[in-house]
């Protein structure tokens, strides 16, 4: 488990994690977010269906797929958090919206 | 210049990363009236080295020390010099036009295409694979993932937190733990305790001279703070069902298990070659790193014309060093455009070929001492090799036992190493698996062939590229 360092400040930015409300600092990055919320994982895998979690936090590993705001495969850690942002832990492959591609 | 909003459709030089080596290769390139586009995927520029020196919320300099706020000088050149910043810019392919390159470059979704005389890789380092047993599991992250987090978060571990592994950035990252007044459970140092001074002996006086001395020294007496040493760990394990509950390790002739929630590891880093290796620039495997690194003359040059190569992307020898080695790569893309002759780089670029030798001398002693032992770097049994296709190593001698001779043959027998990370973290240990089984060497057996795009794009960024009127006609044949 990670916990802040005070200098750091307090998170003031509103988001959900899982529908769930919650806070982040505001230039934190999603996977650090999850992370400092007490989150080790945040997806599983579509091949063994097996649990994930940030693994490198320099957008070379792609273990911390999440779905943001709707969009599914985000790279938490590439991505900084903004106000309202809904963050969704993912399970397995991303679903292919068969509609969408008519 | 500040981050820009448009790109041009043409520069005479791409410089790829905003790490020491690339930040330094734009502001050296921009000083000789080259017009230069830096791109990056981060938000803000300093690379991993220097990551969040402009927006760390850690202002306290002993805090990360002062070898990390030199980054900020680098950063304050580059902003305030000529040349074009693009960051959260993801150039995912590259292709020869004429004598030049046409970039694809990925900004917010949108897809661009950019037009280059020069191209500068400068892509840095990346943490060598650590394949054990249960590194998949949630809570097992990297050293430098735990930096990334102090340094852009402020966040640091908390009780029941194991680090495991050997290197200098794991000394450093301990060192900045203890400065943080941060401890963790235990530190397991798998750096072997065989007699490897015999084969660094003769590094020793190049150690001895280097700046590297005072600083390790400093740096190993400040990173004891951080937490308890078990020396000589012989082998490691993470264990838990759905995220690290434990961790077992051997040393000193027993086995030992530690309650645990987050295991940290690390082995050193190797050269971020996807990008140089996909433009097809030749590499060779460097048998004291146990890495392949790309094959690069005294200036940078690699072995495709118009490409140059700076930094730890060309062969691991630390930020001072890649710094350095970017105002050399600059000289020679200004060389190789025409705007100075040899002579004139070869003037201009003593002073840098000077100050990279000098960040040079030494670094042969730490990579013979930091050599991660052979059972970290090739796995057996069912320990995961690809973390994303979830293929183990027993799968890999398999599809050698039936016939499989190298890595790219292999990809099409496990899909290994054709997931998202594109080989990142499986690339040397299939190489080195391969080896060991065909009683061969790495050198023989080559790593994967990387193509583009780099990095996954979507079909919507792809759509999203300007369409020229023939390749519009290939697509849907409209009647002329």
């Amino acid at each position: 488990m990670f916990q802040r360092l005070s200098e750091a400040g307090p998170p003031t930015l509103p988001l959900t994690i899982d529908g769930n409300a919650a806070l982040a600092r505001p230039g934190d990055s999603v996977a650090a977010t999850l992370i400092g919320a007490g989150h080790a994982d945040c997806r599983t895998t579509p091949v063994s269906g097996s649990a994930r979690g940030p693994y490198c936090l320099m957008g070379i590993c792609f273990d911390c797929l999440v779905e943001i705001d709707g969009r599914p495969n985000q790279q938490g850690c590439m991505i900084e958090v903004q106000a309202g942002m809904q963050i969704v832990r993912q399970e397995g492959s991303r679903p292919v919206d068969v509609e969408a591609t008519r | 210049m500040s981050a820009v909003d448009a790109l041009k459709p043409s520069y005479e030089l791409a410089v790829i990363g905003a790490g020491p080596a690339g930040m330094a290769a734009a502001v050296a390139a921009a000083q000789r009236g080259v017009a230069t586009i830096l791109f990056d995927e981060q938000a803000s520029p300093g690379g991993q080295i220097y990551r969040g020196v402009t927006t760390t919320p850690l202002r306290r300099r002993e805090l990360l020390g002062d070898d990390y706020w030199h980054g900020q000088g680098l950063v304050d050149a580059l902003l305030g010099c000529a040349a074009d910043y693009a960051p959260r810019s993801i150039v995912w392919a590259v292709t020869r036009i004429g004598d030049g390159f046409e970039l694809a470059v990925s900004r917010d979704g949108v897809a661009h295409l950019v037009r280059v005389a020069h191209l500068i890789v400068a892509t840095g380092a990346q943490e060598r694979p650590f394949p054990i047993p249960g590194w998949t599991l949630p809570g097992v992250m990297t050293v430098g993932a735990a930096q990334i987090l102090l340094k852009t978060a402020g966040l640091v571990p908390g009780d029941g937190t194991v680090v495991a592994g050997s290197g200098p950035l794991l000394s450093l990252v301990l060192a900045q733990f203890a400065a943080a007044g941060v401890s963790v459970d235990a530190v397991l140092d798998t750096t072997p305790r065989d007699r490897r001074w015999r084969a660094a002996w003769r590094d020793v006086i190049g150690f001895a001279t280097s700046p590297y001395l005072a600083k390790g020294v400093a740096l190993l007496r400040r990173a004891r703070a951080a937490g308890r040493v078990v020396r000589g760990v012989e082998s490691l394990e993470a264990i838990g069902d759905h995220r690290i509950e434990r961790v077992r390790y051997r040393a000193g002739g027993q086995t030992i298990e530690l309650a645990c929630t987050s295991l940290l590891l690390h082995q050193g880093v190797v050269p971020n070659i996807n990008f140089a290796n996909a433009i097809g620039c030749e590499q060779r495997w460097d048998e004291v790193q146990a890495c392949f690194v790309p094959v690069v003359d005294a200036w940078g040059a690699s072995s495709v014309p118009g490409v140059t190569l700076a930094g730890d992307g060309a062969g691991i020898a630390g930020a001072r060093a890649a710094e350095a080695h970017g105002r050399i790569a600059a000289l020679n893309a200004a060389c190789a455009i025409g705007r100075i002759d040899p002579a004139q780089r070869d003037a201009a670029g003593a002073a840098a070929q000077a100050d990279r030798a000098r960040w040079l001398r030494g670094r042969r002693f730490l990579d013979v001492m930091y050599r991660p032992a052979p059972q970290y770097r090739i796995p057996v049994g069912d320990t995961v090799v690809c973390r994303c296709e979830e293929v183990t190593a027993r799968q890999v001698l398999e599809s050698v036992r039936l016939g499989c001779t190298g890595p790219n043959q292999m990809k099409s027998f496990l899909r290994c190493g054709m997931g998202p990370c594109q080989g990142r973290f499986c690339g040397l240990t299939v190489s080195e698996l391969i080896a060991k089984e065909r009683g061969s060497t790495p050198a023989e057996i080559g790593h994967y062939r990387l193509r583009f795009p780099i990095k996954p794009i979507t079909l919507g960024e792809l759509a999203s590229l300007p369409q020229t009127e023939a390749s519009e006609q290939a697509v849907v044949r409209l009647p002329k």
